[in-house]
């Protein structure tokens, strides 16, 4: 935990979804922080609460209780046009399966957040060009995603997400439609990005990516039950422990 | 004042960038856009078209009364639909010659008139007959009113006009069908049972297409002085007369004049619905440019139906286009498009998918109408486009646009981003 200043707060942050005449609390209670230049895993089983986390981090969704805190700003208040403003500026997003337009080059598609943000047109180019190269990927700007192969889409992907320069990076299952090999990619970039002072918080399941990353949340029932750093997680003492044998 | 210009700009740039993308999601589905854009294709061309024949037919007939002469003025007998005239019979309505004595000193803004009256008759030179031949009793102001001189022997004098006399002119035509010499002056013809020295030949009609033209160019006529025509008859018959005002500006007063004129010399009372019609070219033509406009407007309305079915078309294919790119929009939502940019960018390409339609839809309508100015026999010549249609038909597709492209615009600004990106 070497950040200073505090980038999200969470203080008794609940979601309540309601089917039929039932409630289902997809969050219920839930209270962290997150400082500036984390690298925070949140794992859990399906239905455990960690993509609705998700969700209302990146300012998708909305709290149906408590408070959160992004920047110092409560988004719980805001507009719907002022969280599609939070989105844009504050917030990057890698998603599992890429989400990158077919018909669109790899410049086209890094330069999306910026149509929608204040940039002129003649910046953008040259901001996704730099985006791009920031993720390796400088030779291929003009491939369209078809042409490119799975680690290389979520290159793309998360240079959209970079190009604004936002405070956090949400990465929702990253690797979840990568091989080994690939995913081991995207995760050395990330550490590069964290290294780089990048703030990132990342879901998933799998306990190889998780543990990549420097603090570990748990999640089931729409609670947080275990908030540690890595090296005190169940994962890690468990690989390292399964590594010593 | 600052912020204003900054929403502006940002909207502009908001529809500039729109209007790209949409070109390129066009460009992508090209058969499919052409296709769906095939009613409003349909639609515009139609209307134009409509409109284009419409705007021909009224240059036709507005080049045909310049021709014809605009300062001619017709004076007929009618029965009122109200007033103490109503029910009386057509023998008071009608006009006697005595009537019109001095009417040249009454009404300065009239150069001349002439009674007029037609009928058909059967005329006979030497040993060949014709039948049913029209026979018009005129005066020589005729020549001048009707532009059609007597270009061989000379017109009825006074005194053949106040003796009645038994004299008539020809058309050329009638001449050659009669089988007589080019100067066939002096002659005797026989009108019904009647013979009539031929005084000389006048001028055929000008082509006219349009007006006063009862296949006109093909008919054959004679003339004998109008109260020669009115005796005959036993001084009962129904004509008319036929008058020219000095010239086109004064065909008002002229109008009014005759009005006053033969109001006095009818006996109608003051508020009494006239007994005649006093009729200016000038008049005839606004009701006919006023006809024409409305002929114009239901025509293209009726038309303008097919465009209402082609934007049906075009909120179909954007539904369609809005569910096929739901996970776009929740992407584009998620890196920060607001519901207005969304909503613009699905309406702008309805907009442009519909003008682009309206454009080929004008070119059509040019190809139909360049099609419709060469059928032969169809006055149709002058048909042409109009400045205000082609950029009524644009507007009429961009509304369409708008109008039919709100409800998917609507439905995909309105996708929540969590289902969107989750859409399969």
């Amino acid at each position: 935990m070497s950040g200073q200043s505090v980038v999200i707060q969470l203080n008794d942050i609940r979601r309540v979804y309601k089917v039929g005449t039932e409630q289902i609390h997809a969050l219920d209670g839930v209270s962290l922080e997150i400082y500036e230049n984390e690298y925070v895993a949140v794992m859990g089983h399906s239905g455990s609460g960690k993509s609705t986390l998700m969700n209302l981090l990146g300012c998708l969704d909305r709290a149906s209780g408590g408070i959160y805190e992004l920047d110092g700003e409560d988004t719980t208040q805001m507009s719907n046009s002022q969280l599609a403003k939070v989105r844009n500026e504050k917030i990057g997003f890698v998603f599992q399966s890429f989400e990158l337009l077919p018909r669109f080059s790899a410049l086209k598609n890094v330069e999306l957040p910026l149509i929608y943000s204040r940039q002129t047109i003649w910046n953008r180019k040259e901001l996704a060009g730099k985006a791009l190269e920031r993720v390796g990927l400088g030779e291929r700007m003009t491939h369209r995603p078809n042409q490119l192969s799975g680690g290389e889409k979520q290159r793309v992907a998360v240079a959209r997400a970079l190009i604004n320069n936002p405070s956090i990076l949400l990465a929702d299952e990253p690797t979840g439609n990568l091989d080994s090999k690939t995913s081991e990619e995207i995760l050395a970039l990330f550490r590069r990005l964290h290294e780089e002072g990048q703030t990132i918080i990342m879901v998933t399941h799998e306990a190889d990516v998780s543990c990549h990353a420097k603090r570990i949340i748990r999640m089931r029932d729409g609670k947080v039950i275990s908030d540690v750093p890595t090296e005190q997680d169940a994962v890690w003492e468990h690989r390292n422990t399964g590594a010593g044998r | 004042m600052i912020m204003l210009w900054n929403i502006l700009f940002r909207l502009l740039r908001l529809i500039g960038q729109s209007i790209c993308l949409a070109l390129g999601q066009i460009w992508v589905n090209k058969t499919r856009s052409v296709l769906t854009t095939l009613g409003i294709i349909i639609g515009v061309a139609s209307v134009v078209s409509v409109i284009a024949a419409m705007s021909g037919l009224k240059a036709k007939v507005m080049s045909d009364i310049e021709t014809f002469g605009t300062n001619r003025i017709f004076v007929r007998p009618t029965r009122p639909d109200s007033g103490k005239y109503k029910n009386v019979s057509w023998s008071v309505i009608r006009f006697k010659p005595e009537q019109f004595e001095g009417l040249l000193e009454y009404c300065p803004s009239v150069s001349c008139f002439t009674p007029f009256d037609s009928e058909r008759d059967n005329i006979r030179y030497r040993e060949r007959t014709l039948e049913r031949i029209r026979i018009n009793g005129i005066e020589s102001a005729w020549h001048t009113i009707e532009s059609r001189p007597v270009i061989i022997g000379r017109a009825f004098s006074v005194i053949d006009q106040t003796q009645a006399r038994s004299v008539c002119l020809l058309s050329q035509r009638l001449r050659d069908k009669l089988g007589m010499n080019r100067d066939c002056t002096g002659e005797l013809v026989t009108i019904g049972y009647r013979t009539y020295r031929v005084l000389g030949v006048v001028e055929e009609k000008p082509s006219m297409s349009m007006i006063g033209g009862d296949s006109g160019n093909e008919e054959f006529e004679a003339f004998i002085p109008f109260l020669t025509m009115y005796r005959n008859s036993g001084n009962w018959s129904w004509f008319e007369v036929m008058a020219a005002s000095n010239s086109t500006d004064v065909s008002e007063e002229a109008k009014a004049e005759l009005n006053f004129f033969l109001r006095q010399r009818r006996h109608i009372e003051p508020g009494e619905p006239p007994t005649f019609d006093v009729m200016t070219i000038e008049s005839e033509v606004r009701k006919f440019q006023e006809i024409s406009a409305v002929f114009t407007m239901v025509a293209s309305g009726i038309v303008g139906i097919s465009l209402l079915v082609g934007g049906i078309g075009i909120m179909n294919i954007m539904l369609v286009s809005v569910s096929e790119r739901t996970r776009e929009i929740g992407l584009r939502k998620a890196v920060g498009a607001g519901s207005i940019a969304i909503l613009t960018q699905f309406l702008v390409e309805a907009v442009v998918l519909c003008c682009i339609g309206g454009l080929i839809g004008l070119g059509f309508g040019q190809l139909l109408t360049m099609v419709i100015a060469h059928i032969p026999k169809v006055p149709l010549d002058k048909a042409y486009i109009p400045g205000w249609a082609v950029l009524m038909s644009l507007g009429f597709s961009a509304v369409v646009g708008i109008f039919f492209g709100l409800f998917p615009a609507v439905k995909a600004a309105r996708l929540d981003p969590i289902e969107a990106l989750r859409h399969e």
